[in-house]
């Protein structure tokens, strides 16, 4: 089965589980960073100054690189997005949506923040 | 109100229902569609993304909300099965009937399934609907060997979605090449290589004699007593258009399939028409969307009693989509029996096919074939369906005009753009100057262009900036949507405002919250002037991927480590020290074209410790990763050489080391070269200098690289200290003045008095700058350190370079291959 596919979207009301990614502060201040979850590579964003955290599949559905954690945010308007770092394709962070080409979207998932931790949203 | 019942929810039928909406009122019509698949019409075109991303919605042409608001009646899920004409009735298998005053077919075509013994067998698929899809993606859960049955447009497609199930995938194929209708024989072949570089098989002249197993399938065998073991076969063997409900009511259908149309499309009843892939047009099928469209166009135009439009032929031009590889062929790409010139350029290497057929009397432009590289498909259509006349030399059209100049070849207003919404050159036109439309996006949403399959997106935009520059309205060079200035102003803002920071300058005079265009020209211009480390002070975030993390990303995710070797000189030992690290770590080594050692293959969080091994053995950063000085290449010099005038050697490591780390609107090369023979090759760098009798001659603004050009004399015969204050002033200059991303030669290309006006500045000083430009230069030097030693010591950077947060291991999805005795990265994405 080809890895995208093991991504799919969370929303907010299908969350069962609050996965206790990391501390607050390992994740760069208007950047990103990888976390694993069962085997799944989430990239989780800290929009300082947006002051809005969003996740979505690290793997970039481009080349198959998973390589978003690494990218770089920005917005469109108002649309925030990541630029991934192999060939600038850029992605809206609140649905996932290719926002300069045809790539297919990446699955997005919910975000809290709580005591200085950063949880992200499962549906298993 | 007149009765519209539209059968089959396809593509067709659907804009069926947008443009009779779109065109008339509500009042006027009423309408019902049914559909026999469950879900609202999807745009088919794109299914294969369903592939990549399994949710109907993305695919919907609209939500089911819109034929609520429109005041359609959708009835989906149910299968009309006959038409009592007399009564004006249609009935579905649940016993719904319903009368109309017009019916509309639209009901498509199904897959051929050619009647091969064993395909009614357990793992046969045909690939059409979104079921179809969902049973392919089940199956092949368990297995791993695949076929495709057809090498045309719609198989190859296939072939790709069977790859991206991480199918062994095979096409097999009945003609002697792929994609029968649209390429020639030397195009396939070009083809057939770059699908095998894709990891297809292709197996050609293969007529399927019986399809194997008990129950279910195992393999396939052929006529010429071959056989192939697969588990699984999708068969995209062509299309049966679904006339069978036209059947059953005595309408007229065609010897091979399709329901007979005359070109106002209508049937042998002139109350009932036929559009989109059911219909069979001065005995044609069109198998493709844009036809179907128009067809739906012309119907609606009588319904509303215009009666101006008919259905003419359709250009069958098409270009595939999706699958990694650039295939495209247009008008009549053979001309079997036209006499025509083919003009044929073909280049095995890159696997790239061109061929373009020119009328005898080379006025026109009949059709082509482009395989590999189809970028100049939209042009040559274009060329092509408004008959336009051709340049001087043909072969521009697919060599690119030689010698810098535009083609300069320009569309009547007539020339259709988007196919898919049937808009014209003129539409846009007209649209930008009556709506007083400012962009791009303005431009789609209101004309609709380029908002169907996308392809004409690129031809969409030069026509808005042709336009704009007919009514003269300059494009401001302004840097991107979050800052209304150029380069050049923004430094001079955070110059004279003193700003340190990328966030400070978005509050002062940006707007929004910055983007992948601003974030790294600011760092970079925060580096030139403040010289910062570049990961410190929330620099880190606006940096490039390189810059990020202080190397070049690489296929796969891993990165390439280059230390500085000045000059291209090095020590026995400290060769050694690089075989040591590299064979520690498993690097891949390589000397690189700028005379020195990259180290590929390092996974991110190993950087730190490589570069700390290497810098406690006496290096510092190469700045590979960086807009920055790259390499300053020698020659031997007179040390060794019997030609040499002088040390090239040592000048071009004091060089080397005044410049390293400088950050710039690109990147920057030197060479020196110890004679005129210049094995340095000075004469192709940013800034070159060659030995000559009494001193040096100082060269600047060469490029090599994709548009060389021969650098130029700035000053001669100069002592070594004079030459390095010209560098200094050449350099500020350029990084004060240029556009982001240009290279010292474009530089210099686009300034207002070219060389003169550069010598003038730098070497007579006529803007009375040059002893600010030093003063500027002389901080960056002593504020210069290795990157890499301040980040080996800072253990709070140091944490920067790890995959993932929450765990110690590393990506474990990277994956290497060997090639000649070291490690490569595997291919680019889709794992086999
Ligand atoms: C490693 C090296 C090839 C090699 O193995 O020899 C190389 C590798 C790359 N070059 Fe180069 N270039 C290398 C020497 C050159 C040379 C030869 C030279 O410097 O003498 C040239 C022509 C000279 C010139 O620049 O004028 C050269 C002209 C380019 C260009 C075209 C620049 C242009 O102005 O047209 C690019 C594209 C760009 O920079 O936008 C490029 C871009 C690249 C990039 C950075 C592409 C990228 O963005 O990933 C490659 C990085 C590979 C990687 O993944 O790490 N490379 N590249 C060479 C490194 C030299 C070094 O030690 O730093
Ligand atoms: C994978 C794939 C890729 C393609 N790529 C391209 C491309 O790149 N470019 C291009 O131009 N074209 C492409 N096509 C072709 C394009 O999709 C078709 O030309 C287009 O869908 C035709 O539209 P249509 O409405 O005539 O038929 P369809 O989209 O097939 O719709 C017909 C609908 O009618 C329904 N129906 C049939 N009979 C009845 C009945 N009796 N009662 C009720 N409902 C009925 C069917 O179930 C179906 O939903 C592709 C097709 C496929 C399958
Ligand atoms: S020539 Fe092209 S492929 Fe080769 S190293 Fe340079 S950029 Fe990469
Ligand atoms: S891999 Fe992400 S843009 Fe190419």
């Amino acid at each position: 089965m080809s890895e995208v596919l093991e991504y799919k979207t969370v929303k907010t009301e299908e969350v069962t589980n609050w996965f206790k990614a990391a501390s607050e502060d390992a994740f760069p201040a208007n950047g990103g960073a990888a976390i694993e979850y069962k085997g799944l590579q989430i990239a989780v964003y800290n929009f300082t100054r947006r002051n809005e955290w969003y996740a979505t599949q690290n793997l970039c559905p481009h080349k198959h690189q998973m390589i978003l954690s690494r990218g770089m945010l920005g917005t469109e308007g108002e649309e925030p997005k990541v630029a991934c770092p192999f060939h600038k394709k850029t992605f809206s962070l609140k649905n996932g949506t290719n926002l300069n080409g045809t790539e297919c979207e990446l699955a997005t998932y919910p975000v809290k923040v709580e005591d200085g931790f950063v949880y992200v949203g499962f549906a298993d | 109100m007149e009765k519209i019942v539209v059968i089959g929810n396809g593509m067709v039928g659907y804009k069926f229902c947008e443009k009779l909406r779109a065109a008339a009122g509500k009042d006027q019509f009423e309408i019902t569609v049914f559909g026999e698949e469950p879900h609202v019409a999807y745009d088919r075109v794109h299914l294969s993304e369903y592939f990549t991303n399994p949710s109907v919605e993305h695919l919907e042409m609209a939500p089911r909300s819109w034929y609520e608001e429109n005041d359609v009646k959708l009835i989906s899920g149910e299968l009309i099965t006959s038409i009592d004409r007399a009564a004006k009735t249609v009935t579905s298998y649940k016993g719904t009937t319903i009368s109309y005053d017009k019916l509309v077919l639209a009901t498509g075509s199904g897959a051929f399934v050619p009647p091969i013994k064993g395909v009614e067998k357990e793992g046969v698929f045909v690939y059409r609907t979104i079921e179809d899809l969902d049973a392919i993606i089940a199956y092949a859960k368990n297995t791993k060997k695949a076929a495709v049955m057809g090498g045309g447009l719609l198989g190859l497609e296939a072939a790709k979605a069977m790859l991206d199930l991480e199918q062994e995938t095979h096409v097999i194929e009945f003609a002697p090449r792929l994609m029968p209708r649209q390429l020639d024989n030397a195009g396939s072949d070009s083809l057939v290589s770059k699908m095998e570089a894709l990891g297809i098989n292709i197996h050609m002249n293969k007529n399927t004699s019986n399809i194997s197993g008990n129950g279910k399938m195992t393999g396939m065998e052929f006529a010429d007593e071959t056989s192939l073991d697969v588990e699984m076969l999708v068969i995209s063997a062509g299309i049966k258009p679904r006339d069978e409900l036209a059947k059953t009511c005595d309408l007229s259908v065609g010897p091979r399939g399709g329901i007979v149309v005359n070109d106002l499309l209508q049937t042998d009843d002139e109350n009932i028409f036929a559009i989109g892939e059911c219909a069979l047009h001065k005995g044609m099928i069109y198998g493709l969307v844009a036809p179907g469209y128009e067809m739906a166009d012309v119907v609606v135009d009588q319904l509303i009693s215009k009666r101006e439009k008919s259905f003419e032929s359709y250009d069958m031009s098409t270009k595939l989509k999706l699958i990694g590889v650039d295939v495209a062929s247009f008008g009549d790409p053979f001309c079997e029996s036209t006499p025509h010139k083919p003009i044929i350029f073909e280049d095995k290497l890159e696997g790239i096919y061109k061929r373009i057929n020119i009328s005898e009397d080379g006025k026109t432009l009949l059709g082509g074939i482009l395989v590999g590289d189809a970028e100049q498909y939209n042009m040559l259509l274009q060329v092509c369906l408004n008959g336009m006349a051709l340049p001087p030399n043909p072969e521009d059209l697919i060599l690119g005009a030689r010698g810098g100049e535009e083609l300069g070849m320009e569309l009547p207003d007539s020339a259709q753009i988007c196919s898919c919404e049937n808009v014209t050159k003129g539409d846009i036109c007209k649209a930008i100057v009556e709506e007083g439309l400012e962009d791009i996006a303005a431009v789609k949403t209101c004309t609709k262009a380029g908002t169907g399959c996308g392809a004409c997106s690129p031809i969409v935009a030069d026509i808005f900036n042709e336009q704009m520059k007919k009514m003269g309205v300059t494009i401001k060079k302004t840097v991107c949507e979050h800052f209304d200035y150029s380069r050049q102003e923004l430094l001079d803002i955070i110059k004279v405002k003193k700003i340190k920071s990328y966030e400070e300058l978005l509050d002062t005079v940006g707007k929004g919250d910055g983007c992948e265009t601003c974030r790294p020209l600011v760092a970079s211009l925060l580096a030139s002037t403040w010289n910062e480390m570049i990961l410190e002070n929330g620099h880190d975030s606006i940096q490039d991927t390189n810059d990020k993390y202080l190397a070049n990303i690489q296929k796969g995710g891993s990165y390439s480590v280059v230390p500085r070797i000045p000059g291209g000189e090095i020590t026995p030992d400290k060769l050694i020290v690089i075989g040591q690290v590299a064979k520690k770590y498993d690097l891949y080594t390589k000397i690189t074209g700028g005379q020195r050692i990259d180290l590929f293959g390092a996974r991110v969080d190993q950087l730190p410790d490589i570069w700390e091994e290497l810098i406690n053995a006496g290096f510092e950063s190469g700045h590979a990763y960086g807009k920055s000085l790259r390499t300053v290449k020698s020659c031997v010099g007179s040390t060794w050489c019997r030609y040499g005038l002088h040390d090239s050697v040592s000048f071009s490591i004091e060089v080397e080391e005044r410049y390293r780390g400088l950050r710039s609107p690109h990147k920057l090369k030197s060479a020196v070269s110890g004679c005129r023979r210049e094995c340095a090759e000075a004469q192709s760098k940013d800034f070159g200098i060659i030995a000559t009798e009494v001193g040096w001659n100082l060269y600047v603004c060469g490029n090599g690289g994709s548009n060389p050009q021969h650098a130029q004399l700035l000053a001669g015969d100069i002592d070594s200290e004079t030459c390095l204050k010209y560098i200094d002033r050449f350099l500020m200059f350029y990084i004060k003045t240029a556009e982001p991303l240009n290279r010292t030669a474009t530089w210099l290309n686009k300034l207002e008095g070219g060389m003169d006006y550069l010598i003038d500045v730098v070497v007579n000083d006529s803007l009375g700058i040059a002893e600010d430009l030093e003063k500027e230069m002389q901080f960056m030097v002593d504020t210069y350190k290795c990157e890499w030693k301040e980040v080996v010591n800072n253990p709070e950077l140091r944490k920067k370079f790890k995959h993932f947060v929450n765990t110690e291991i590393p990506d474990p999805t990277m994956k290497w291959d060997e090639m000649r005795g070291q490690k490569k990265p595997a291919e680019w994405g889709f794992p086999a």
